[in-house]
């Protein structure tokens, strides 16, 4: 409490200092703008409280905890296969990706292994979250910078995405179909080559985007140079994913990682950009879609067959001990920390979650923007306000 | 060769009845058309959506629909609001637009105002909105509008200048500042000895027309030019503590413009109301002559729209930039091109 208030005292006597040095430069006022909690740029209730020069930001401090929904303290009084419920709210954009660190640090304090077709099938589930997930970026981030049309592209192809992942968990947002050892069901009738229509017209989505978005000159130059984030300050301030790996730091838990994943049999390539620059946080994610098509396209040709559930009483009584998996969801890594009392339900969960670091560099990188360019920073830094919070 | 005779003498004062009338008629029509056609169809079918389909055979009476929610809607004035400011921005936005279409022609005898100046009054009367604007942003007491309203101004008084160089060639090539004069210079025109088409200034004036184009796009605060009114950073600039019938006003001002300021761009670069192959004089062009110039409008307009659909925006200090060092130099060029082709030929 102590330390909190003098941060606090600190940050007003650095902007009282900033206010006079403006003062003398220009003999102007400063003034503080509050960007959201309702603001149309930060779907969802982030609040930046960002200092003024005119339209440049002399000082911007995010505000996080509107959308605190207590998930960690929720999970201590769920049984292990109620979680799964909880935790796919957290980013509710591609909400399967959300249970599989859990399940398999659930897994391996149980020290069961899912049979291989569950492995797969949960690796394609995960990639079609993923892909659902970052076209809407793609969309949004165009749309953040005043381009309409894009984000409806992204929202028709979507759909298809979603449709896929709901015929075979029968849920759209929140499918809740990972099981510790295993998964719930197995794919249904024709599912295969369905989903390949819909990845080549995910395809067809970034070729769209590449011309739309990429290619087009005003958005290069609302873009590039804009934001960047050194690979080495990225680390310190703990980005993740595509992130970090658009300041050309080469780092994919999925290939790094090697969790209970399928992604060590697949071929694919993990994007980098040397930039850092907000082009290039778009540009790895557009990659990455392509990349991640590619996965699923590979899972699809080789799902093995066999039983998509392991041996697992029908109780769930993990043994103490404590656990912790994190794997590269697409929003950048997530992590469960587990601890278990050998109960129903888990002592102790702790959420590592990409956006909560990915929102904090904000006070670092906005530092002496434009006021749109916040904006177009914000968007490209890509955060789920419900992955904020947890 | 008349085809028919509109045999009708009128009063001067019937006549300004009727042309008072008409020229609500030629604010609110384009208006309407261009939301509807445009802003409700064009880019619904662009966004691979259908847009309004419910309101009227394929959303046709969505517009009437839109005007009805507007004027239920609360009176609102933010407490700290200048309150006769904030009233009065809207309707001096809407008085730049009224003023605007007087000076169109639409036909032989079919103008508004016919004076030698037109175009010096349609450059002059197009800046009134500037002020309208700033009052918006100054009168709502709220951060983001003033931020808005300011950048409003400042890419107003930028694009002013291009605006205005732009019709200089068209100017010094008809050789009058009397719109009428433009149109009929352009009718009577001939491309190397032949006046099959006239000479639609489009063809010598090309750059002329793209500044032109440009610069009526950032006079309408539209993407890529929509800094001012920038949605997803400063909520809608100006505009946002503005709800109902006030609201309702700057929308009509601003596609009213739009179209208002696509017809000037027909009449200064497109032959305005005449048709290849008539007669200009002829009586039957006060008749056709508005439905000339509504379909070249919406070919123009249709070029703005579409811009507007596909571009993201342009930084502040960019669409200076775009303003000053780029726009400003070429249309310089164009005037001394023009002037001296017009001395040597």
């Amino acid at each position: 409490m102590n330390s909190e208030a003098s941060t606090q005292q600190l940050s007003y006597i650095a902007n009282q200092a900033s206010d006079a040095r403006v003062n003398i430069e220009l003999e102007t006022e400063g003034m503080t703008l509050n960007l959201g909690p309702q603001h149309p740029a930060t779907h969802g209730t982030l609040r930046i409280i960002v200092r003024l020069d005119g339209e440049q930001v002399v000082s911007a401090d995010p505000v996080m905890g509107y959308m605190h929904r207590g998930y960690e303290k929720l999970s201590e009084v769920r049984t292990y296969p109620q979680v799964t419920t909880l935790v796919n709210r957290i980013d509710w954009l591609g909400s399967f990706a959300n249970e599989v660190p859990f399940i398999l640090a659930a897994e391996r304090l149980m020290e069961v292994e899912a049979p291989p077709r569950a492995q797969w099938i949960r690796t394609a589930l995960f990639e079609l979250s993923r892909i659902a997930n970052v076209v809407l970026f793609l969309g949004d981030m165009a749309v953040q910078l005043g381009a309409t049309t894009p984000v409806f592209y992204a929202f028709r192809d979507r759909e298809f995405v979603l449709n896929q992942i709901e015929s075979v968990t029968g849920g759209r947002f929140h499918p809740n179909f990972d099981r510790i050892g295993g998964i719930k069901d197995d794919l249904p009738k024709g599912w295969i080559q369905e989903t390949k229509d819909v990845l080549a017209r995910i395809h067809s989505f970034c070729d769209e985007m590449q011309d739309l978005v990429v290619g087009n000159e005003i958005f290069q130059t609302r873009t590039r140079g804009i934001g960047i984030i050194p690979a080495d300050v990225g680390l310190s301030y703990g980005l993740s994913g595509a992130n970090i790996r658009s300041s050309g730091v080469d780092w994919d838990l999925r290939r790094d990682g090697g969790v209970g994943l399928v992604h060590d049999q697949l071929d694919w390539k993990v994007w980098t950009h040397p930039d850092g620059d907000s082009f290039a946080r778009y540009w790895v994610r557009l990659q990455e879609v392509r990349e991640s098509c590619k996965m699923v396209d590979q899972i699809l040709d080789g799902i093995p067959s066999g039983p998509i559930m392991a041996k697992v009483p029908r109780i769930i009584k993990v043994p103490p001990g404590e656990a912790y998996v994190e794997t590269e969801n697409p929003l950048g890594i997530m992590g469960y920390y587990i601890v278990s009392k050998g109960d129903l339900v888990p002592y102790r969960v702790k959420i590592r979650s990409a956006s909560f670091n990915n929102v904090s560099i904000t006070p670092w990188v906005l530092k002496g923007v434009y006021v749109p360019d916040v904006i177009s920073i914000l968007a490209s830094l890509y955060f789920i306000l419900g992955d904020i919070d947890r | 060769m008349t085809v028919f005779n509109l045999a009708i003498e009128l009063a001067y004062w019937q006549q300004t009845v009727i042309r008072s009338v008409l020229a609500l008629v030629a604010v609110l029509l384009p208006a309407g058309t261009l939301v509807y056609l445009y802003l409700f169809k064009m880019m619904s079918f662009m966004q691979s959506r259908l847009g309004p389909m419910e309101a009227g055979p394929y959303g046709s009476l969505q517009l009437l629909a839109e005007v009805g929610k507007f004027l239920q809607k609360e009176d609102l004035f933010p407490r700290a609001a200048d309150r006769v400011v904030f009233k009065a921005a809207p309707f001096v936005v809407l008085a730049s637009t009224f003023l605007l279409v007087l000076v169109l022609p639409a036909g032989p005898d079919a103008w508004f105002i016919n004076i030698d100046t037109g175009v010096f009054l349609a450059l002059a009367v197009s800046s009134i909105s500037v002020i309208g604007i700033l009052m918006a942003g100054w009168g709502s007491a709220s951060k983001y509008s003033l931020i808005g309203g300011l950048r409003a101004a400042g890419q107003l008084v930028a694009y002013e200048l291009p605006l205005v160089l732009a019709v200089m060639g068209v100017v010094i090539q008809a050789g009058t500042l009397n719109v009428q004069e433009i149109v009929l210079a352009q009718a009577n025109g001939e491309i190397f000895g032949w006046g099959g088409i006239g000479n639609p200034f489009i063809i010598t004036q090309f750059l002329g027309f793209i500044i032109f184009l440009v610069a009526i796009q950032a006079e309408l605060t539209q993407p890529p030019f929509d800094m001012p009114v920038a949605e997803s950073e400063i909520v809608t600039g100006y505009l946002t503590e503005y709800t109902g019938m006030r609201f309702l006003l700057f929308f009509i001002g601003e596609f009213a413009t739009a179209g208002i300021f696509s017809a000037l761009a027909a009449t200064f670069f497109l032959g305005g109301w005449y048709f290849p192959g008539l007669d200009p004089t002829d009586n039957l062009f006060n008749l056709l002559g508005p439905v000339v110039l509504i379909g070249k409008m919406l070919l123009v307009s249709f070029l703005i729209f579409w811009f507007r659909f596909t571009y993201p925006r342009f930084r502040e200090d960019q669409l200076q930039q775009l303003a000053w060092k780029v726009l400003v130099p070429l249309s310089l060029l164009n005037i001394v091109v023009t002037g001296v082709l017009k001395v040597m030929f």
